[in-house]
């Protein structure tokens, strides 16, 4: 079923919790319910909280190892362009193609590829950087950077509308909904 | 500074809440009259000052030229490589904290790690200042880097020296994304918090629009671990290559295969030693005893230790491998080490990162915060002699008895290395003053750790009755 008007102008249902155990045991038991576009909000990385919300994501990796492989290759065909092709040098007679020479570049310039794959691919896939976002409507969220933990089920889920009873069930705490 | 504290195994003291933390940590940066103190205004004037000697030292220099310094053949290298090299040793305890600590899930390096990121940055950029000035003609430094140019030219990447530009560019670009991308979550808690209409949109733009959302920290705790196991070889390259400025070489007293683990063991030998140096004072300015526990100041005490016990060690190598060899330039170099000329500093090396780093054996003393401080600083002289052994004294004497000569360094060699000393002075106390110098995320995450712990403990070892994880029939994406 898809509240057609709704779906436009909210953006999500979204509860407060104390504690990251309650957090966590709240997101269980909304996934295990059938809600599939979760979201949950915390001030430090919690262990087990994006299985809880159905959350895989390997991205990060893939283009850790794809920035590295790209840093090493582009740092051996540049340092073999320079001094094999472009500007051989003839030093006491040692050959030009030297590898082992070689090493401490390529090496630096994996790293420093594979660096900025970890650190930009985060910040693109996360769509950061975004100075404002509709949750940050909910009231007390800027507690969700101190000492309070959110949950919120998106208005694209197909159960979105028993959304607000069933986060209303979970805790006494108001459940608020937010206006995209 | 009271000089005894109580040693125990908590690593967060005092009854702590996540509010306590923001209070202690964030409050530092928010509400600024906290650094009206008389420590923080007098170092920050002191570092202040040197600063300017530094400006000045630079204006005469690009002026007059590298003439003002000391170093004229054979001695090519003096300061300005002895800085170098004295200060990126610094910066590497820092890496060593946040990256390695972090592998090995080392949970107390919570509380030290923005601060060493810190000490690290601010360090590489005092190091760099002297190969770019060294060059003579600073603003000409981008030939350093291969680019196609109307010169028709390209560096040597045969050269050692290549591969250092690379490893120290590389180093401080890592370093500073890992430190930024550390302060993300950090910026985000300050902005939530902050009611100033100036730092507010500040520190919203420094935060990125961070909302700690869980799929933001899945790919942030990914990304995090991945730059920690890549920083991890970088540090022990970067100082690698840099002992290969000297170890490639066949100067008499460089020409040895220890400089690569040797030259990485003295580099966290000196970061540790700077980060103690620097931490004491600044958790007694600001009350920080409870995050900043003696249990912290006790291991790093050890790993000063356990380091300096390797570069002693390399000393001794050093020595063994001139006689064994029995190359009559060697033979003549430690010598020339041992009782030329330029023996105090030898011998005040030995005594500095030989004899005083012993002391730490004793666990009295490492809880005295006083004796603490002074072995720091005592390595941090120590370290900077070995360079100065290493690098002007292996170059004073040489294969010719005629080329040999006095390396004698001026005022404008002091000047300057007393000007970078202000640099880092002055960007460490700006640091202290508008960034977290702990990282708050991170401590709430170790806080509800220690806490989960305990819960298990005392329900006697047995796991959370937690509802596993796993995802029911039906109930998939």
């Amino acid at each position: 079923m898809a509240p057609g008007p709704k779906k436009a102008v909210q953006h999500a249902v979204v509860v407060e919790f104390e504690t990251p155990e309650q957090l966590l045991k709240a997101a269980n038991q909304a996934r295990e319910a059938g809600f599939t576009k979760l979201e949950a909000y915390s001030p430090f990385p919690i262990h087990g909280l994006s299985e809880a919300i159905g959350f895989h994501d390997e991205k990060v990796p893939w283009i850790v190892a794809i920035g590295g492989l790209t840093g090493a290759l582009a740092g051996m065909a540049l340092q073999i362009y320079v001094s094999v092709i472009d500007y051989p040098m003839n030093v006491g007679g040692k050959p030009l193609l030297s590898l082992p020479a070689f090493i401490p570049v390529t090496f630096e310039c994996t790293i420093l590829f594979a660096s900025f794959g970890a650190v930009f691919g985060m910040m693109a896939l996360n769509g950061l950087p975004r100075p404002h976002h509709p949750i940050f409507d909910t009231p007390n969220f800027e507690r969700a950077s101190q000492d309070r933990f959110f949950l919120a089920v998106e208005a694209e889920d197909p159960k979105y509308s028993e959304a607000q009873a069933f986060l209303g069930g979970l805790t006494t705490a108001t459940v608020a909904e937010v206006a995209a | 500074m009271a000089p005894k504290e109580p040693l125990n195994d908590e690593l967060i003291l005092g009854q702590q809440s996540n509010a306590t933390l923001d209070n202690t940590i964030g409050d530092l940066v928010l509400d600024q009259k906290k650094h009206n103190n008389k420590a923080w205004v007098l170092t920050f004037l002191v570092g202040f000052g040197m600063l300017h000697l530094f400006l000045a030292s630079v204006a005469w220099l690009l002026y007059t030229g590298i003439g003002i310094w000391g170093n004229n053949i054979p001695s090519g290298w003096g300061f300005d490589i002895i800085n170098f090299v004295w200060w990126i040793g610094i910066g590497h305890a820092g890496t060593l904290i946040s990256a390695i600590l972090l592998l090995m899930r080392q949970q107390w390096r919570n509380s030290i790690n923005r601060f060493a990121e810190a000490m690290t940055i601010f360090a590489v950029i005092c190091a760099a200042q002297y190969p770019l000035l060294h060059t003579g003609r600073p603003w000409v430094a981008y030939w350093l880097f291969p680019y196609p140019n109307i010169l028709a030219m390209w560096p040597q990447f045969r050269s050692p020296l290549i591969w250092d530009v690379f490893a120290v560019n590389t180093y401080a670009t890592v370093s500073v994304l890992f430190w930024l991308m550390g302060l993300i979550p950090d910026f985000a808690t300050l902005r939530d918090r902050a009611t100033n209409k100036i730092a507010k949109p500040i520190l919203g733009i420094l935060s990125f629009g961070w909302r700690g959302s869980a799929r933001h920290w899945h790919r942030y705790e990914q990304a995090y671990l991945l730059l920690a196991g890549l920083s991890t070889p970088l540090v022990l390259s970067v100082h690698t290559i840099v002992s290969y400025d000297f170890a490639v070489s066949i100067v008499p007293g460089w020409n040895v295969t220890v400089f690569p683990p040797y030259f990485v063991a003295g580099a966290v030998f000196a970061g540790f030693a700077m980060v103690l140096l620097l931490i004491i004072p600044i958790r007694a300015m600001y009350s920080l005893k409870d995050l900043v526990t003696m249990r912290h100041i006790d291991w790093m005490a050890k790993i000063m230790l356990a380091t300096g016990l390797i570069v002693f060690y390399g000393y001794i190598l050093e020595a063994f491998y001139a006689w064994y060899s029995g190359n009559p330039y060697e033979l003549k170099l430690l010598q020339w080490r041992f009782t030329g000329p330029y023996w105090p500093a030898y011998w005040l090396l030995i005594f500095f990162n030989g004899i005083v780093p012993q002391l730490m054996w004793n666990p009295k003393w490492r809880q005295n915060l006083m004796i603490v401080w002074v072995v720091s600083m005592g390595v941090t002289i120590g370290m900077w002699l070995e360079r100065f052994v290493i690098i002007p004294i292996s170059l004073t004497v040489n294969y010719l008895p005629s080329s040999d000569r006095m390396y004698i360094p001026t005022f404008w060699d002091f000047a300057m290395f007393a000007g970078t000393i202000g640099l880092f002075v002055t960007l460490m106390f700006l640091f202290v003053r508008f960034a977290p110098i702990i990282n708050i995320f991170e401590m709430k995450d170790l806080l509800h750790k220690l806490h989960q712990e305990k819960q298990r403990k005392d329900k006697g070892g047995k796991p959370e009755p937690e509802a596993p994880a796993e995802v029911p029939a039906g109930a998939g994406e």
